[in-house]
């Protein structure tokens, strides 16, 4: 169980990292908003509570891997990846401009502790499936998570993967889906419908769990017990787009855009007065 | 030239043994088949390694993508399939997962060419080089036998990074002797009729057949020839190229392949020649924006003019 103190820090941690991913698309001034901020939770989740990893060493062998699938939230690995110390948050601003190590869609051999380039859809869990089973086949009992967007599930490689790894039982893997229900032309179910999806996982002989994607306590009940189950995990991590900021939350418009002048200023300033109500009872 | 009887081979068995030689010596190679085992001769390493082979099922786009994986986790993944498919099917996989990537995954894209025979043009990959060759990242070789293809997977394996192997179907004469040196940074003469030559035939995979067929009959009508076998198409060996016209004071390029002329090696070759501003006049000869179909190979080559005769003809017509 985790502890209230440790849900009230990571909700802290979450709320900073939404405000550097505010300021990376304000100074980039091109990028995807809702997705990262809807993400923003199981990332804080990952990085600060599930995985074991070393941000001193991010080639340490026995790290457990993620793999973000949907590459195009990246502003929002890149700020949790920045909070939890694999580089400088200074660093995060130069996020999608000449140079940056921060290219728009994550690249492998720009920044260290990026497990896998991608933007492209639907290849991240193959991925993720290959890593495993290298794993399995070198003994090495770290664990592989594999981020996936709803949209994804579109692509015909994803479902190629979904049945390979459900082939090999691999239980050192984890899917965790953002069942935020946007794409870009709109919502999901109105593009070309996903539901449901737990019975489609369940079918293809995954171990399904459904959890709210913001709730520090369901994501690490999930995500750190040991597989036990024979199959491989699929997490349905049910997330709010635009997470964080009301004038964001739930709109598809926000997909693809980066916020401007008031939205950012008015976003930044809901962020840090959530901020400032959750260190208050804590600290005081 | 060889004496001995002509010995006939696909030059996917040698792929096969080559997989099989070097995964002894690296423990670290690994292969992935689609559902092809047999054909693409993967069955000797399944059968040797069962460990280390992993059948994906008629999946090619995953098969890519979950190679960039275990490559990631420090294995040689080297995955086959029928080349229409590998790199056909699965292009972009290759390029972001494998290439962007940067990971040391080697694609033996198997059934190229019109050799592919009655299988038809659906099967007949007449486009992969221009795929892959376009791709940063990647290594492109073609052996044009057997013997070849096995010392170059060896290669491949010992000197990882993103590659592409092409391979043909039916069986072929063996041009080159296990006694020759191969390496990754040079192509290799097959035949010259003298020390000079006038004209130089560029050949790649298979096809060197008929492409050494038809140099030793231009040789007997009286015309210095030589025939280079691409094995190796990326990179290019530009300088060992440049070397042999200036020693064998060749006017007159042909190459010969069976893919598309457009974007394959008789684009390398104009390429080169307008990148370096060289006077040779280049003939190329391939298919020409057009699929296979089905018939015996010989037939198709006939239909193709690939043929030893028509490739005779069609080079004697460029020189005058």
């Amino acid at each position: 169980m985790i502890s209230y103190d440790r849900v009230q820090e990571l909700k802290i941690i979450a709320a900073r990292v939404r405000e550097s991913i505010i300021e990376m698309l304000v100074s980039a001034g091109s990028g995807h908003t809702a997705g990262p901020l809807g993400f923003t939770d199981v990332l804080v989740a990952l990085y600060f509570q599930t995985m074991k990893h070393n941000p001193k060493n991010p080639s340490w062998e026995h790290r457990d891997r993620f793999l973000l699938s949907h590459g195009h939230i990246c502003p929002a690995l890149y700020a949790t990846m920045a909070h939890a110390g694999y580089f400088s948050k200074a660093e995060l601003l130069t996020l999608r401009s000449f140079g940056s190590r921060l290219q728009g869609h994550p690249h492998r051999e720009y920044l260290p502790g990026i497990e896998t380039s991608s933007g492209p859809l639907g290849c991240g869990i193959s991925q993720g499936v290959g890593m495993a089973l290298g794993l399995q086949l070198q003994k090495n009992p770290a664990r592989v998570f594999v981020g996936i967007s709803d949209g994804e599930l579109q692509e015909g490689n994803t479902w190629e993967a979904l049945m390979l790894a459900a082939h090999y039982k691999l239980t050192n893997f984890v899917i965790i889906l953002d069942r935020n229900h946007i794409q870009i032309d709109g919502f999901t179910e109105n593009i070309v419908g996903l539901d449901p999806v737990a019975d489609k996982m369940r079918a293809f002989n995954y171990e399904v769990a459904e959890v709210d994607g913001h709730n520090f306590e369901e994501l690490e009940k999930v995500l750190h017990q040991k597989n036990t189950s024979g199959r491989p995990l699929f997490v349905i991590a049910h997330t709010t787009p635009g997470k964080g900021v009301k004038a964001f939350e739930n709109k598809f418009e926000w997909h693809g855009k980066p916020p401007v002048d008031k939205e950012a200023y008015d976003a930044l300033a809901s962020l840090r007065s959530l901020e400032g109500a959750l260190v208050a009872p804590h600290h005081h | 030239m060889n004496e001995s009887p002509i010995k006939k081979e696909p030059s996917r068995h040698g792929f096969g043994r080559g997989l099989v030689e070097a995964a002894r010596i690296h423990h670290n190679v690994v292969g992935l088949c689609a559902d092809l085992t047999e054909s693409t001769r993967m069955k000797e390493f399944k059968e040797e390694f069962p460990d280390r082979f992993f059948e994906v099922g008629v999946a090619e786009q995953n098969m890519a993508a979950v190679a960039s994986g275990l490559a990631a986790s420090g294995f040689i993944p080297v995955i086959a399939s029928y080349a229409m498919f590998s790199p056909g099917r699965n292009w972009e996989q290759i390029r972001t997962t494998i290439c962007y990537n940067n990971q040391p995954v080697i694609i033996a894209g198997h059934h190229t060419g019109l050799s592919v025979g009655s299988d038809g043009g659906s099967h007949q990959a007449l486009e992969d080089i221009a795929l892959m060759r376009v791709l940063p990242n990647m290594r492109v070789v073609s052996p044009c036998d057997s013997v070849e293809a096995t010392q170059l997977m060896k290669l491949l394996v010992q000197n990882p990074k993103p590659s592409y192997m092409r391979l043909a179907r039916s069986e072929t004469e063996i041009l080159t002797q296990q006694s020759d040196a191969v390496d990754l940074s040079s192509n290799t003469i097959l035949y010259q009729s003298s020390n000079t030559a006038e004209v130089v035939i560029i050949s790649t995979g298979v096809i060197g057949v008929e492409a050494r067929y038809a140099a030793q009959a231009l040789a007997q009508q009286g015309v210095s020839v030589a025939l280079l076998n691409a094995r190796i198409l990326k990179p290019f060996p530009v300088e060992q190229l440049r070397f042999l016209m200036e020693q064998f004071g060749v006017t007159t390029i042909v190459t010969v392949e069976e893919h598309q002329r457009n974007g394959g090696l008789g684009s390398i070759i104009a390429e080169l020649i307008a990148d370096n501003g060289w006077s040779q006049k280049l003939l190329r000869i391939g298919v020409d924006d057009q699929f296979g179909q089905s018939g015996t190979v010989e037939e198709l080559y006939k239909a193709y003019g690939l043929d030893r005769d028509s490739l005779t003809e069609k080079i004697k017509g460029f020189i005058g």
